[in-house]
């Protein structure tokens, strides 16, 4: 186990440099010259040569991305354009509305899905079956700005239960958590339902069956258990779509969060901070998919000697 | 446990004398009609189609008739689904936008499968220092979730309909390439592709007339998936201002600006938003019973 996850961690450093490159080379594919950007667009020639001087900028492409591996790794993340705050402070400060958003979304969305999908397999082809597929494949397509101002007119404006937005007390967290995490909750009922309908089929639940187990201890003791495995990888998949729908859903709600940090700094063309965005999501990501991987080892003993 | 073989036989001899030949594609449309709701679905999406094609031409009013006189009213006779806050008709601004949001999914999910295929049968067909540059950049695009590539890549490009295009298709390559990938692998292990090299075919060939078939129907499945979420990332972010900008009746931006009026007229962000919500819907269903006819071994 522990070689497996050694070999985990050590294959992530190739996508992690890739990835350093990706993210550094962002401010240098936005047209136009960055020390001008930085300067602002009334700087003189002179206060751009500065700028440019200041950040390094004149000094060759692979020179630049070691200062700023270097940097990184210092953990220096540069100063906001527009705040002229350092990065990493702005971000800090968003980091746990944004988690606990985050987490509050998979946890429902996990409990509803798991649920939906095991009832759909187990009453295959009934109308359980249909209606959850229905909710399922509707949880799907619902464009979750649309899903989340709906919600927000019925709970927040007609009913008067909950607070339209910003992020107060724990009431707060039920609308946008809601929002963000039925369209994960979509897929996982979906995925738990075809993986506990191939695990139904196997022999040793027929030989459940032949010796006379009941049907929930059959279902939720044995089944489920092996079909967790791929639902498991399906989730921290579906960590990628959590990150990116945060972006929708905390600008719905204002949520004082990281995804509305990141809309807001591309309306102020604060490049630094959205860099360092990019950068902190894709590793968020990478970092829950290693663990999901880890899990999967301690799950499934196979996939860790292929 | 009978044998693949004896199966067959079987079959054989239940259906005497000889079963009246169907071409394949009356045997797919045999087996889509069993799938109701897929069928059902692929008439709503055909009804979308000629919807964005002549829809822009039968529309009451013009989309960008300004009428002061009737602000934000609520559906009626004159305005089927009431006026937006400029008093433009929001009934024919839905349909004009259908054309928007059907040929944003189609082209972003059809440029990124063409660069996602070609990738994909590459590192496949050829294998080694190919297969492990091309499925590294994939590993590297795919740690970027897709909605923060997108955003990044309209951080970089500028707002506009056309860069949503260009991000949309770029976080499609590396799934096709990934998928055709495996395709191709099972393909080049097959005996015809053997037999076909022995008698000296080129590699092009190879790839152009014997694997390229064998994985399209797997790359048309996962093409009708994709177009749904297609659709719901372009008008995310038209939402979010990086998109189709404003006068367009792109749909997600229409939502956006009504978005103020919520508590007084909520009619203005309903209406676009079911027709993107009915518009994914069918795709969705659509993509999932192609699925089941054509390639069941795809998942989500």
């Amino acid at each position: 186990m522990l070689r497996y996850t050694i070999r985990r961690v050590l294959g992530l450093i190739p996508i992690l440099i890739g990835i350093s490159i990706f993210v550094f080379l962002f401010v240098h594919l936005i047209p136009g010259d960055p020390a001008r950007l930085v300067a602002g667009q009334d700087a003189t020639v002179k206060d751009v040569q500065l700028v440019r001087e200041r950040l390094g900028l004149d000094k060759p492409i692979p020179l630049q991305y070691l200062t700023y591996m270097d940097n990184l790794l210092h953990g220096n993340l540069g100063i906001s354009l527009k705040t002229q705050q350092p990065v990493i402070h702005l971000i800090a400060e968003r980091f746990m509305p944004t988690f606990w958003l985050s987490f509050f979304s998979l946890a429902w969305a996990l409990a509803a899905g798991l649920l939906i999908g095991v009832v759909s397999a187990t009453k295959r082809n009934k109308w359980q079956d249909y209606s959850g597929m229905f909710l399922a494949v509707s949880g799907l397509s619902l464009p979750s700005f649309w899903l989340g101002l709906m919600a927000i007119q019925l709970f927040a404006v007609d009913l008067g239960l909950l607070p339209t937005g910003g992020l107060d007390s724990w009431t707060s967290y039920i609308l946008p958590s809601f929002t963000l995490g039925t369209g994960i909750a979509a897929v996982i009922a979906r995925f738990t339902r075809s993986a506990l309908m191939d695990v139904l089929k196997e022999d040793y639940i027929r030989t459940g069956h032949a010796k006379g187990l009941p049907r929930s201890r059959i279902v939720w003791g044995h089944a489920l258990k092996n079909a967790m495995i791929p639902v498991v990888t399906m989730t921290g998949m579906q960590f990628g779509f959590l990150l990116g729908g945060s972006v929708v859903v905390e600008t719905v709600f204002s949520w004082p969060g990281l995804g509305r940090l990141l809309i807001d700094s591309i309306s102020y063309r604060d490049y630094t901070v959205i860099q360092a965005e990019i950068l902190l999501f894709s590793l968020e990501f990478l970092l829950i998919n290693l663990i999901v991987d880890i899990i999967y080892g301690f799950l499934n003993p196979q996939i860790r000697y292929d | 446990m009978a044998t693949e073989k004896q199966i067959e036989t079987m079959e054989w001899a239940g259906t005497s004398p000889l079963p009246a030949r169907k071409s394949p594609f009356s045997r797919f449309m045999k087996k889509l009609i069993r799938q109701r709701l897929a069928f059902v679905s692929g008439i709503g999406i055909i009804g979308l189609i000629i919807i964005a094609i002549i829809g822009p031409s039968i529309i009451p009013y013009k989309i960008t008739t300004v009428d002061y006189q009737y602000v934000l009213q609520g559906p009626s006779a004159r305005h089927w689904l009431g006026t937006d806050p400029y008093g433009r008709d929001l009934f024919s601004r839905i349909i004009a936008g259908t054309r928007i949001s059907l040929s944003v999914g189609f082209f972003s999910v059809l440029a990124g499968a063409a660069a996602g295929t070609f990738l994909g049968l590459l590192a496949g067909f050829y294998g080694k220092w190919v297969d492990s540059i091309i499925m590294r950049i994939c590993d590297i695009l795919f740690a970027f979730p897709g909605m923060i590539l997108a955003i990044g890549i309209v951080a970089i490009l500028g707002p506009g309909i056309m860069n949503v295009v260009i991000a949309v298709s770029i976080f499609n390559i590396p799934s096709f390439a990934r998928i055709v990938r495996s395709s191709t692998l099972s393909a080049r292990a097959a005996l015809f592709v053997e037999a076909e090299r022995s008698i000296g075919a080129k590699n092009r060939r190879l790839i152009w007339r014997h694997i390229f078939p064998e994985t399209i129907s797997t790359i048309i499945v996962y093409f009708t998936m994709r177009i749904g979420t297609a659709i719901l990332a372009a008008a995310s972010l038209s939402f979010l201002g990086l998109g189709a900008q404003p006068p367009s009746p792109e749909w997600g931006a229409m939502l956006s600006s009504g978005r103020d009026y919520l508590d007084t007229s909520p009619f203005v962000t309903l209406f676009p938003g079911l027709a993107i919500f009915f518009t994914v819907l069918v795709f969705n269903l659509f993509g999932d019973g192609l699925r089941d006819v054509l390639d069941p071994k795809i998942k989500d």
